[in-house]
C-alpha cells in the first residue's frame, strides 16, 4: 500500500463531503426542506471511500437504501445528489427516484436500491458484463448486514464463484439491520466463515480505521483483477444516526452512539494517524473541512431553489408506454 | 365503540385473535424490534407502530422478529399454517413481494388445489401499500391487483379504520390465505371502531352511500376520495352511489352489477397502475353482465401507467384524487344531457 500526499488528502476530502453532506441532510430533513425516507451513512464513511479510492472510473458498483456516501465515493455530483434528494427537476434522477434511488451510471454508480439485498445480483451482472466485454472492469456489492440473510445476496455469492466473476461483496456491517442486530440476525455470526463456505476468500477489518479498510480493499481488488474470482469484506462500524431519518433509535442503548462518535470516529482517526505521521498538517485538513462546508452550503442553496420536475415528465422514460 | 386509528384497529385486531386463538402468532421484520440489541425491546413494533405492545402481551415464544429474508419467513408462515399454526406475517411494504413471490404464487396460494383440496392454509400476510408519502418506486405501490390475479388468494383493501379491524378479525380466522393491505398513508386516519371483536365476512361490498345517477366503485383510500367527490356532486343535483367491495378476492359481483343496472353509469377508482387493474376488471365485469343498463360510457380513474415517482410534484399529480373523479362523473353524465 502506498497513498501519497494527495491520495490522503482526496481520501479526506471525501470522507468529510459525505459526513457534512449527511448532517446537513439531517438538519434539513428535521427542518422539512426534504420529502421521504432518508437513510443516513455518517459514521460508515470509510467503506466507501476506501474501496471506491481503489477503483477506476469504468468499474460498477452497487449500492444500499443508505447510498449518499457510495454515490459520493464514485464521484457522482454532490449539488446533483442534493437536488434530488429535495426532488428536484435537475436532480441526478430527475426528481424521480429521491434519496433511496440515486444513481449515475456515467460515473458507475448502478443505484442506491430500496430493496434489500437487490444489489448483490446487479453486481454479478455488472461483472458478467466485464468479462464478455473484456474490458478488465471489476464490480462491488456493498450491502449491510440486513441484506446478508437476503437470499439474492446468498445466490450471488454463489454464482460470482461459479463463474469467478470479478466482484467485490462489501459487507458493511453498522450493527443493525433496521431496529435488530446484527449479531442475532446473521446466524452463526461470522460472516467471514459464511463466505468462505462459498468458496470465497473473507476478511473482517475494522470500519473506523480507513488505511485498514483501503489495505484490504487494494488487497482484494488486485486478486480479483488478476482472475482470482470473487472476494469477500466484512467491515465493522455503527452509524450516528437511525434506520430512517425520524427513527427515535430507542433499541440502542444510551449512550452507544456519542461514546462511538467520541472514541472510534473514522474522520477523528485519519486525522490524528496523518497528522501525528508527519504525512499531512492540520492547517490543510482544516482548509478541506472549511471548503467541503461551502460546497455542501451551495449545494442546499441551489437545491431549495431549483425548480421542481414538470408535469408532462411524469409518463416519460416507463420504457414501454400506452 | 370509541374513537381509533388505523393503527389501533389493526393493533386491537390481532390483540383480540392472538387473546382467543393461541395458534396465532406474528412474523415480520422489526415488528416488535430491538430483537438482540441492548436497548428497549419492543422499540418499533413495526415500521409503522401497529405491532407496537403485542411483544409484551405475548411475549417472544409467539411474536417472532426475522432476519430480513422475506422468502424464508413468508414462506415459513405458509409452512406453519399447513400445520397447525394461524400465522400473520407482516411482509413490510408490499413492493417487497419480488423479493418472496414464489413462496406466495407458486406455494401458498396453490396448496389447497395442488393437494387435492387437503390443505388449510390459514395464513394472513399483511403488507403496507400505496403511495403519497414520497416513498418512491419501490415503497409505494398498490399491488391488489397482482395477488387477485392468482386463484385461490384472498385480497382485503381496508378503507377506514371500522374497516380495518373487523376484515382483519376474519382474516385471522378464515382457514385460506388471505393478503390484508393497509395504506400507510391512511395510518393515522381515526373513526368510531368498536371495543370488543367483530369480523366482516368477505365478498360483502360496503355501499358507502347511495344516489340514482351513477355508481362508483372505489377500493382502499380511493373511497373516502369518492364519497368526497359524491358530497360535491350532489350539491349539483348529481346522486352517486359509492361501493366499497372491501375485497378484490372474493369480488362482490352482486352488489356492483345491481348498482350498475339501476344507475346506468360506473366509474371505477382505483389507485393501482391502470393495466390489468382492478378498475380494468370491474370495467369488464360491467360491460359484460349489465351492457343493457349502460346509458354512458365506463369510466376509469386510475393514475397514469408509470411507477410512483418520488417528487411531491410528481406524486400529486399521479394520485388519483376527489377532482378526477368529479371531472369523471361530470364528463358522463353530461354525455347524457347531450345525447
Amino acid at each position: 500500500m502506498r497513498l501519497e500526499r494527495e491520495d490522503l488528502l482526496r481520501a479526506y476530502r471525501r470522507m468529510r463531503t459525505i459526513r457534512e453532506f449527511e448532517e446537513r441532510v439531517h438538519r434539513e430533513f428535521a427542518s422539512g426542506g426534504i420529502p421521504g425516507f432518508v437513510h443516513l451513512y455518517a459514521g460508515e464513511e470509510t467503506a466507501a471511500v476506501a474501496v471506491c479510492e481503489n477503483l477506476l472510473p469504468g468499474d460498477q458498483i452497487t449500492s444500499t437504501h443508505r447510498g449518499h456516501g457510495h454515490s459520493i465515493a464514485k464521484d457522482c455530483d454532490v449539488t446533483a445528489m442534493m437536488k434530488e434528494i429535495f426532488g428536484r427537476a435537475d436532480g441526478l434522477c430527475h426528481g424521480k427516484g429521491g434519496s433511496m434511488h440515486i444513481a449515475d451510471l456515467s460515473k458507475g454508480m448502478l443505484g442506491a436500491n430500496g430493496i434489500v439485498g437487490g444489489g448483490p445480483p446487479l453486481a454479478c451482472g455488472a461483472a458478467l458484463s466485464a468479462r464478455v466485454l473484456d474490458n478488465g472492469g471489476v464490480a462491488v456489492a456493498f450491502f449491510g448486514d440486513g441484506a446478508f440473510n437476503q437470499g439474492t445476496t446468498l445466490e450471488s455469492l454463489n454464482f460470482a464463484r461459479v463463474y469467478d466473476l470479478p466482484v467485490l461483496f462489501v459487507l458493511e456491517d453498522n450493527g443493525y439491520a433496521e431496529s435488530t442486530s446484527s449479531d442475532w440476525s446473521i446466524g452463526g455470526n461470522d460472516p467471514v466463515r459464511r463466505a468462505e463456505g462459498f468458496g470465497i476468500k473473507g476478511e473482517k477489518v475494522d470500519g473506523h480505521d480507513f488505511f485498514a479498510v483501503y489495505r484490504a480493499a487494494q488487497e482484494a481488488l488486485e486478486a480479483i483483477r488478476n482472475g482470482a474470482g470473487p472476494r469477500f469484506i466484512h467491515i465493522e462500524f455503527t452509524r450516528y444516526y437511525g434506520h430512517f431519518e425520524g427513527d427515535a433509535m430507542t433499541y440502542r442503548p444510551p449512550g452507544e452512539v456519542e461514546e462511538e462518535r467520541s472514541f472510534l470516529d473514522c474522520l477523528t482517526f485519519f486525522r490524528a494517524r496523518t497528522t501525528q505521521g508527519g504525512q499531512l498538517d492540520t492547517g490543510e485538513l482544516d482548509a478541506i473541512d472549511v471548503e467541503v462546508r461551502a460546497l455542501i452550503e451551495d449545494a442546499v442553496a441551489k437545491a431549495r431553489v431549483a425548480p421542481p420536475p414538470a408535469l408532462e415528465t411524469l409518463t416519460t422514460d416507463v420504457y414501454a408506454s400506452y | 365503540m370509541s374513537v381509533k386509528s388505523f393503527r389501533q384497529a389493526i393493533n386491537e385486531a390481532l390483540r383480540d385473535e392472538m387473546h382467543r386463538d393461541p395458534t396465532v402468532v406474528l412474523l415480520g421484520e422489526d415488528i416488535a424490534g430491538g430483537m438482540g440489541a441492548r436497548g428497549v425491546q419492543d422499540a418499533w413494533g413495526g415500521v409503522l407502530g401497529a405491532t407496537k405492545g403485542l411483544l409484551n402481551e405475548f411475549g417472544r415464544g409467539r411474536v417472532f422478529d426475522t432476519p430480513i429474508s422475506e422468502s424464508a419467513f413468508i414462506g415459513a408462515a405458509g409452512g406453519a399454517a399447513v400445520t397447525g399454526l394461524r400465522p400473520v406475517a407482516q411482509l413490510m411494504f408490499v413492493d417487497f413481494f419480488g423479493v418472496c413471490g414464489d413462496q406466495i404464487f407458486n406455494q401458498i396460494a396453490k396448496f389447497r388445489y395442488m393437494f387435492g383440496g387437503s390443505a388449510k392454509t390459514p395464513v394472513v400476510i399483511r403488507t403496507l401499500c400505496g403511495a403519497g408519502v414520497r416513498a418512491a418506486s419501490q415503497h409505494s405501490q398498490m399491488l391488489y391487483p397482482v395477488f387477485t390475479h392468482f386463484p385461490g388468494l384472498k385480497v382485503a383493501i381496508p378503507s377506514s379504520p371500522y374497516e380495518a379491524k373487523g376484515p382483519l378479525t376474519q382474516a385471522i380466522r378464515d382457514d385460506d390465505p388471505v393478503i390484508f393491505f393497509e395504506h400507510k398513508a391512511m395510518f393515522d386516519d381515526t373513526a368510531e371502531v368498536p371495543d370488543e371483536p367483530y369480523a366482516i365476512p368477505f365478498a360483502e361490498a360496503r355501499i358507502v352511500c347511495e344516489g340514482r345517477d351513477v355508481t362508483l366503485v372505489a377500493l382502499g383510500r380511493m373511497v373516502g376520495f369518492a364519497k368526497t367527490a359524491a358530497d360535491r356532486l350532489a350539491k349539483d343535483g348529481i346522486q352517486c352511489t359509492v361501493i366499497d367491495p372491501r375485497t378484490t378476492s372474493p369480488l362482490d359481483t352482486e352488489t356492483i352489477l345491481a348498482s350498475v343496472r339501476s344507475t346506468g353509469r360506473l366509474v371505477v377508482i382505483d389507485e393501482a397502475h391502470p393495466r390489468c387493474s382492478m378498475a380494468a376488471d370491474i370495467a369488464s365485469l360491467a360491460a359484460e353482465e349489465a351492457f343493457e343498463s349502460l346509458k354512458a360510457p365506463i369510466r376509469k380513474v386510475t393514475p397514469p401507467h408509470c411507477p410512483v415517482p418520488f417528487s411531491p410534484e410528481l406524486e400529486d399529480a399521479y394520485i388519483p384524487g376527489p377532482n378526477d373523479i368529479e371531472q369523471a362523473v361530470r364528463a358522463i353524465v353530461k354525455e347524457r344531457a347531450d345525447a
